[in-house]
C-alpha cells in the first residue's frame, strides 16, 4: 500500500466517523432533553414568546429539516445562532478559539518535552533511586486534578512569591497586540512587539505549565516503559557492539523507536487536552473555548453548546487524523 | 605468528533472584593471526556469553567477575578524547570510550538472528554511515556511503539497495548486511554467534562460503559459535567444546572429528546425522545439562557420563594436554 492510498483511504474514514458524530450531538441535545428552547427558560413562560423565539432558531420546523438545515450550515461553516444573543456562534467561537489554541500547543509542548525528558531520564537511570523519583511524579502529576494543581501554582507564584500573573491572558493596563492569529505570543512575534511578547508569555506560563504537567505523567510512562523495551532490543545491542555512542543509541535508537507510540498518544491526549483545558481556563479565568463552554451551559444557551461540542469533536477527528498519517510517513514499515 | 586473542581464566556470572550462575567458568584459549576457532556446545553452555564478553558486552544482569581478556591492535587507535597504543591491549581494563572505539572496529560481532539485529527504521546505508562516521566523525555521508556500496557490492547486493530499509531484505540479505557492517572497519577478530542458525540450509551454505572468503580476503581471525559441528567440520582450525561453562575439549579440527577424547564431544559427534550413513542409528545424550546455580560436585557431565567413575563425582578433572594435540578435561585421561 503506498502512502498516499494510505492517506486517502484514512481521510476517507474520517468522513462517517465525523457524520456520526454531528448527528450524536444533534440527537443528544434535541432529542434526549425535549424540547431545548423550553429548557431555555428555565420558568414558564408564555406560549407567544417561545413560538417567536423557536421561529428565529429555526426551532419549529420539523425535526428532520432542523437536522439538514445544521449539517448544511456546518458545512460552510456556519454553527447557527446563538439563543442567549442571537449572534452567529462561529463568531463567538473564532473570538475565543485561539486563546484555547495557544494554550493547548504550550501544553502539550511543555508535556511532551518534560515528559519525554523524564522517561529518557528514568529509563537510563533504571530501577535507581532517580528512576523511582520520576516515576512517583508521573504518577502524582497523573492523578492530580487540574485545577487542584492550577491553583497550588497560582498560590506560590501569583501569591506567594509574586513573579506571575495568575489571572487572564493579558495585562489589562496595556493593549494587547494587533490581531492576527488571535494568539497574543504568536501576534506579538509577528509584530516583533517584544514587550506584548513578554508579558503574553508571562501570562501563559502558568496554566501551560498547569495543563503540561498533568499531562506530562502519561509522557513519562510510556517513553520510560518503551525506551526500556527497546534498549533491551537485539538491534541496540548490535548497535552498541558497533561502537556507535551512547547519544546516537540513546535518541538515534531507542528514542527514535519509541516516538511512534509517543506520536500515537500526543493524537489520543487530544480530548484529554481539551478536557483539561476548560478547567485550566476556569482556573486562571482565560476567555477561550472552555470558559465559553461553560458559560454556555450557565446559559442554558443549547445552540451555543452544540455549536463548541462540535468544533471541538472535529478538532480531535483533525489531529488524530494528521497524527496517524503521520505516524505513516514516519514509519517505513508502513510508509511502503 | 601473533596471538590475536588471548583469554585468561575468565569467569562471568549471572545473579538472579534464583542465585549465582556462572555461564563462563575458568575459559582460557589462544587464538592465533588468521585462524578460525570454532565454539560449540549445547544451548545454555556459554557459548554467546563468552562471544560477548570478549567485547565487555555481556547482558544485563551478567557480569565479567575475574580473568583477562588481552587483545591485539596492530596499529594505534587515535580519536579525539585520546588513543590505544598498538599491541596488547587488556580488554576488561579499557574505559567506556576506549571499548567504544575497540568494539566494530576491532572486534566484530555477528548476532544470531539478523531479522532483529537491524535498526527498522534507519535504511541500510545510515547503518553504514553511522559506524563509520562513530570511528571517525570527519567521514562525509557520502563517503561512507560509497564505501558502504563497495562492501555490498562484494557480499552480492546491489549497490542501489542502501536506500532501502531492513523488512524490505530477506534474511540471507539482511544477514550479509549483517556481515558487510562487521568488516566495513576491518576488523582484526570477527566473532560470529549461530550467523546461520535462522536461515535454510541452502542460504546457510552460501553465507559460510562467503565467510570463508571474506577471511582469506581480509585476514580475518574468527571465532565462529555455533551448535551445527558439521559447519565446524568445514571451516574451523581448532574446535572448542563447552559444556556448562567450562572448556571440555579444545583440539585442531581433524583430531577432533576423529579422535574425539572427551565424553562429552564423542556424545556430540553421535548425535550429528550423517547423510552418507543413513542407517546409522542416532544416539542422543541422555538426561539434560545440570542447573548452572546448583551444579553438581566432581565433573559436572558426570551424571550424564557412561564412563563415569568414582572419582568424577568428588573431583573435578583439570584441563589437561591430550595425546591428539588438544586439551581435555576428564578423568579418563592424564592417570597411569
Ligand atoms: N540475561 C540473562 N540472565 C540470566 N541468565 C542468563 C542470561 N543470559 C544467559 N543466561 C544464562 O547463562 C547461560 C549461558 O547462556 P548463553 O546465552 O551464553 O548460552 P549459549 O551457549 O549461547 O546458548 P544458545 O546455544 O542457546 O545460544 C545459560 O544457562 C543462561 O541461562
Ligand atoms: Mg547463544
Amino acid at each position: 500500500m503506498s502512502l498516499r492510498s494510505y492517506i486517502i483511504g484514512r481521510v476517507l474514514m474520517t468522513i462517517p466517523m465525523v457524520m456520526f458524530l454531528l448527528t450524536l450531538v444533534f440527537i443528544i441535545l434535541r432529542v434526549i432533553p425535549g424540547d431545548p428552547a423550553l429548557l431555555h427558560f428555565e420558568k414558564n413562560v408564555d406560549p407567544a414568546t417561545l413560538e417567536a423565539f423557536k421561529q428565529r432558531l429555526g426551532m419549529d420546523k420539523p425535526i428532520w429539516e432542523q437536522y439538514f438545515d445544521y449539517l448544511g450550515g456546518l458545512a460552510v461553516g456556519d454553527l447557527g445562532i446563538s439563543m442567549q444573543d442571537f449572534a452567529p456562534i462561529s463568531e463567538h467561537i473564532a473570538g475565543r478559539f485561539p486563546a484555547t489554541l495557544e494554550l493547548t500547543i504550550y501544553s502539550i509542548i511543555f508535556a511532551v518535552l518534560f515528559g519525554v525528558a523524564l522517561g529518557v531520564k528514568s529509563s537510563k537511570t533504571y530501577d535507581r533511586p532517580t528512576d523511582h523519583g520520576i516515576r512517583l511524579f508521573g504518577i502524582v502529576t497523573y492523578a492530580i486534578p487540574v485545577f487542584f494543581l492550577g491553583m497550588i501554582l497560582q498560590f506560590i507564584f501569583g501569591i506567594w512569591l509574586q513573579v506571575l500573573p495568575v489571572n487572564g491572558r493579558f495585562d489589562p493596563h496595556y493593549a494587547p497586540p494587533t490581531r492576527i492569529t488571535g494568539m497574543y505570543t504568536i501576534d506579538a512575534l509577528l509584530t516583533m512587539n517584544t514587550f506584548a511578547l513578554i508579558i503574553a508569555l508571562r501570562y501563559i506560563l502558568l496554566p501551560s505549565i498547569t495543563l503540561g504537567t498533568v499531562l506530562c505523567g502519561i509522557f513519562v510512562r510510556l517513553t520510560r516503559t518503551n525506551m526500556l523495551e527497546t534498549i533491551r532490543m537485539d538491534f541496540v545491542v548490535a548497535a552498541e557492539a558497533r561502537g556507535l555512542s551512547d547519544r546516537v543509541i540513546t535518541y538515534g535508537y531507542a528514542l527514535r523507536n519509541a516516538f511512534l507510540p509517543i506520536m500515537t498518544m500526543i493524537g489520543l491526549q487530544f480530548a484529554a487536552l481539551l478536557a483539561g483545558a476548560v478547567l485550566t481556563e476556569t482556573t486562571f479565568n482565560l476567555l477561550g473555548l472552555g470558559t465559553y463552554l461553560i458559560d454556555r451551559i450557565n446559559h442554558r444557551d443549547y445552540t451555543g453548546i452544540q455549536g463548541t461540542v462540535v468544533v471541538f469533536g472535529i478538532l480531535v477527528s483533525i489531529v488524530t487524523l494528521v497524527m496517524d498519517i503521520l505516524y505513516a510517513y514516519l514509519d517505513p514499515r508502513i510508509r511502503l | 605468528m601473533v596471538d590475536v586473542l588471548r583469554i585468561k581464566d575468565l569467569i562471568v556470572e549471572y545473579t538472579t533472584q534464583r542465585g549465582t550462575a556462572r555461564a563462563v567458568d575458568r575459559v582460557s584459549l589462544t587464538l592465533g593471526e588468521n585462524r578460525t576457532l570454532g565454539l560449540a556446545g549445547e544451548s545454555g553452555c556459554g557459548k554467546s556469553t563468552l562471544g560477548r564478553s570478549l567485547m565487555k558486552l555481556v547482558p544485563y544482569p551478567g557480569k565479567i567477575v575475574s580473568g583477562d581478556i588481552i587483545l591485539n591492535i596492530d596499529h594505534d587507535i587515535t580519536w579525539k578524547k585520546g588513543t590505544i597504543k598498538k599491541g596488547d591491549v587488556s580488554i576488561l581494563e579499557l574505559n567506556d570510550d576506549q571499548l567504544r572505539m575497540i568494539r566494530g572496529s576491532e572486534i566484530a560481532y555477528i548476532f544470531q538472528d539478523p531479522m532483529t539485529s537491524l535498526n527498522p527504521m534507519l535504511s541500510i546505508g545510515k547503518h553504514f554511515i553511522q559506524i563509520q562516521q562513530a570511528h571517525d566523525p570527519t567521514i562525509e555521508d557520502e563517503q561512507a556511503l560509497e564505501r558502504a556500496k563497495e562492501v555490498l557490492e562484494s557480499l552480492g547486493i546491489l549497490a542501489e539497495r542502501v536506500d532501502d530499509y531492513p523488512h524490505q531484505f530477506s534474511g540471507g540479505m539482511r544477514q550479509r548486511v549483517m556481515i558487510g557492517l562487521g568488516l566495513v572497519l576491518r576488523p582484526r577478530l570477527l566473532i560470529a554467534d549461530e550467523p546461520t542458525t535462522s536461515l535454510d540450509v541452502i542460504v546457510e551454505a552460501q553465507i559460510l562460503e562467503e565467510m570463508a572468503e571474506l577471511k582469506e580476503k581480509f585476514n580475518l581471525t574468527m571465532i565462529l559459535i555455533t551448535h551445527n559441528l558439521g559447519v565446524l567440520a568445514q571451516t574451523a582450525d581448532d574446535v572448542a567444546i563447552m559444556y556448562t561453562g567450562r572448556l571440555a575439549e579444545l583440539a585442531p579440527t581433524e583430531a577432533l572429528f576423529e579422535n574425539p577424547q572427551h565424553p562429552y564431544t564423542e556424545a556430540l559427534l553421535q548425535s550429528v546425522p550423517d547423510v552418507t550413513k543413513p542407517d546409522k542409528k542416532l544416539a542422543w545424550i541422555p538426561g539434560a545439562p545440570p542447573d548452572l546455580v546448583n551444579p553438581p560436585d566432581g565433573c559436572m557431565f558426570n551424571p550424564r557420563c557412561p564412563f563415569a567413575m568414582d572419582i568424577c563425582k568428588q573431583e573435578e578433572p583439570p584441563l589437561i594436554q591430550s595425546d591428539t594435540g588438544g586439551l581435555v578435561a576428564c578423568h579418563l585421561y592424564g592417570r597411569s
